[in-house]
């Protein structure tokens, strides 16, 4: 009898192990089924790079290049401020911070991965929105500009936290070492510390554009969700996640417009299934070489 | 190229890394700042108990309250005993190989697949595959897949960090191996798990691009009846009151976000002070 439910139980546990690769085929098989119906009217090329997006004129025209490059400027702008930040800020929570100060800068960068988007885009809204137009003079704050520092702002806890983790994980020793040989705190930081923890940085890196890629209210709400092939910072876009969260609620099921919107999600699966796969590379690396 | 003294130089980095720090974290006092002191004017038992009203523009968030609370409810349901079993196999089963390795790359997938890519797939998946409709029940569905590797990822490292010997004494008691994970090493991983909870909490209870399309309602008169009902929900709602609907005084949208933060802050502040409870009773 003990044997029987004993069988039970650990065929649930392996049963529940696998749940995990079984989610991610059936994420990958609905938009797939569902994403290629779009691609019996209109070509693969035509998708990716048509540049215009009318999904319900008549006829509608399914091209996302727009949307893609939407995201694209976002996810730059985002990168080239958080980056440079959140490094700083891991390293100077991570290294420098004396464990007062450590605890409370850390419990105020939780807060923020605790924080909804929503709850940010609606702040994005009513506070960086204004702000960016009136600063820069411009018709409308909604522009990339602001997608951009929002989601940069956004992205932080995760890079904060990941590279925090991967200069924990550098042996004491090494900083000891470069103390006791005369380097100041700051060359054994630069010379010993980062280069050891580089891949945890790199995957720290990654994640955190993961993150930008993918977030969708916030993004939504405040970069103007303009379909046209941006040019500059100051200029409305439309990102691929906000064009999926605006426009599926006013499809059709089975029409044109609602299988675009999967072919939609099929290029963003891809793009974070990459990036993340990737880190995830990065990470491991660091432990085979140990 | 050494233009300072090594000591200068590490003083002036110093302080421009505390100032970049200060640039992060000083917003996120600010963010919460703006919530509280404008939000809790219309914090009121009313606004929390009662139905909105002529278009969303004045009333309470009741409805919204209960739809996230359902939400949340179902969400651990189908994702706890998944998550915490999947952690007990990967912690205390898995050898090192080609499926466990799978299994962490699964992992680590879903946890970078895009919120609204979850919308999606519950769309295609649970509302119009398997029929359920727009649904509390296709929306807890949909969350419970999408913070499964929080789960599993804060269970896994609270079982692993359960000592060896713990295991070793139970075996040499005679304890089967599922015997001594249940009593000798679940026990002891609970507020490790219990972080993991919290964190999916504050997922399910915030995120809105997932229910979107499987559950969300805009406005509706009554409550949920049954779990094939849809429901309101407290992002969902903020998102319509900042965005659809014209003239809602602002106040309104700024308490509803005080309530969805709070809520949020002070489910983390409880897990926080259990987890410090049982660390002064850890005894190894």
């Amino acid at each position: 009898m003990r044997k029987y439910y004993e069988f039970v139980v650990e065929g649930l546990i392996l049963l529940s192990a696998i749940a995990s690769i079984i989610f991610v085929l059936l994420i990958l098989i609905f938009l797939l089924k569902e994403g290629f119906m779009l691609f019996r009217t209109i070509g693969v090329f035509d998708f990716l790079f048509g540049n215009r997006w009318y999904p319900i004129s008549e006829p509608p025209r399914f091209g996302i290049l727009p949307l893609i490059l939407g995201s694209l400027w976002v996810t730059l702008g985002a990168t080239v401020i958080a980056v440079p930040l959140g490094i700083a800020c891991a390293i100077f929570i991570g290294e420098i911070a004396p464990g007062w100060l450590r605890e409370i800068l850390k419990a105020g960068v939780e807060l923020l991965a605790a924080i909804p988007s929503i709850v940010l885009g609606f702040i994005g809204l009513v506070t960086l929105v204004p702000l960016v137009k009136k600063l820069f003079g411009l018709p409308t704050g909604l522009t990339a500009l602001s997608g951009s520092i929002m989601l940069a702002f956004m992205a932080m806890p995760t890079i904060v936290s990941i590279m925090e983790d991967a200069l924990n994980a550098v042996p004491r020793g090494y900083r000891e070492g470069s103390i006791a040989m005369g380097a100041t705190q700051w060359q054994t930081i630069r010379r010993i510390v980062l280069p050891s923890a580089s891949s945890g940085i790199v995957a720290a890196v990654m994640l955190g554009i993961g993150r930008v890629i993918g977030e969708t209210m916030a993004v939504m709400m405040i970069t103007g969700n303009a379909a046209v092939i941006p040019n500059s910072f100051f200029q409305p876009v439309r990102t691929m996640t906000a064009t999926i969260a605006a426009e599926m609620g006013e499809t059709v099921q089975g029409s044109e417009h609602y299988f675009a919107l999967f072919a939609i999600g099929i290029v963003l699966f891809a793009i974070t299934f990459a990036v993340n796969l990737l880190a995830d590379l990065s990470l491991h690396r660091k432990q085979t070489i140990g | 190229m050494r233009f300072l003294n090594p000591k200068v130089e590490e003083k002036i980095v110093f302080l421009s890394l505390f100032l970049s720090t200060l640039v992060i974290v000083a917003p996120v006092i600010l963010v919460i700042g703006i919530i509280v002191s404008r939000g809790l004017s219309v914090i009121s038992w009313q606004f929390l108990t009662t139905m909105p009203r002529m278009g969303m523009r004045a009333g309470g968030i009741f409805p919204a309250i209960v739809g996230t609370v359902y939400l949340v409810g179902g969400t651990l349901l189908f994702a706890l005993p998944v998550g915490i079993f999947s952690a007990i196999y990967l912690s205390e089963y898995s050898k090192r190989n080609w499926l466990t390795r799978l299994i962490e790359l699964a992992i680590v997938n879903l946890a970078g697949v895009p919120s609204v890519v979850y919308g999606l797939f519950g769309l295609g998946l649970f509302v119009v595959f398997l029929r359920l409709g727009a649904s509390i029940l296709a929306g807890s569905l949909t969350l419970a897949v999408m913070v499964l590797p929080v789960i599993i990822t804060a269970s896994r490292e609270a079982l692993q960090s359960v000592p060896k010997s713990f295991r070793e004494v139970s075996y040499s008691l005679g304890a089967t191996r599922w015997q001594t994970i249940r009593h000798a090493v679940l026990p002891h991983a609970l507020p490790g798990i219990l972080t993991g909870t919290v964190l999916s909490i504050s997922r399910a209870a915030g995120e809105t691009a997932p229910i979107l399309f499987t559950v969300a309602a805009f406005y509706l008169p009554r409550l949920p009846n049954s779990i094939f009902d849809q429901a309101m929900a407290l992002p969902y709602h903020l998102y319509v009151l900042s965005t659809q609907v014209p003239n809602v005084r602002i106040e309104l949208q700024y308490g509803t976000a005080l309530v969805l933060v709070g809520l949020i802050v002070i489910t983390n502040l409880f897990a926080a002070v259990i987890r410090s409870y049982f660390r002064v009773r850890k005894q190894w």
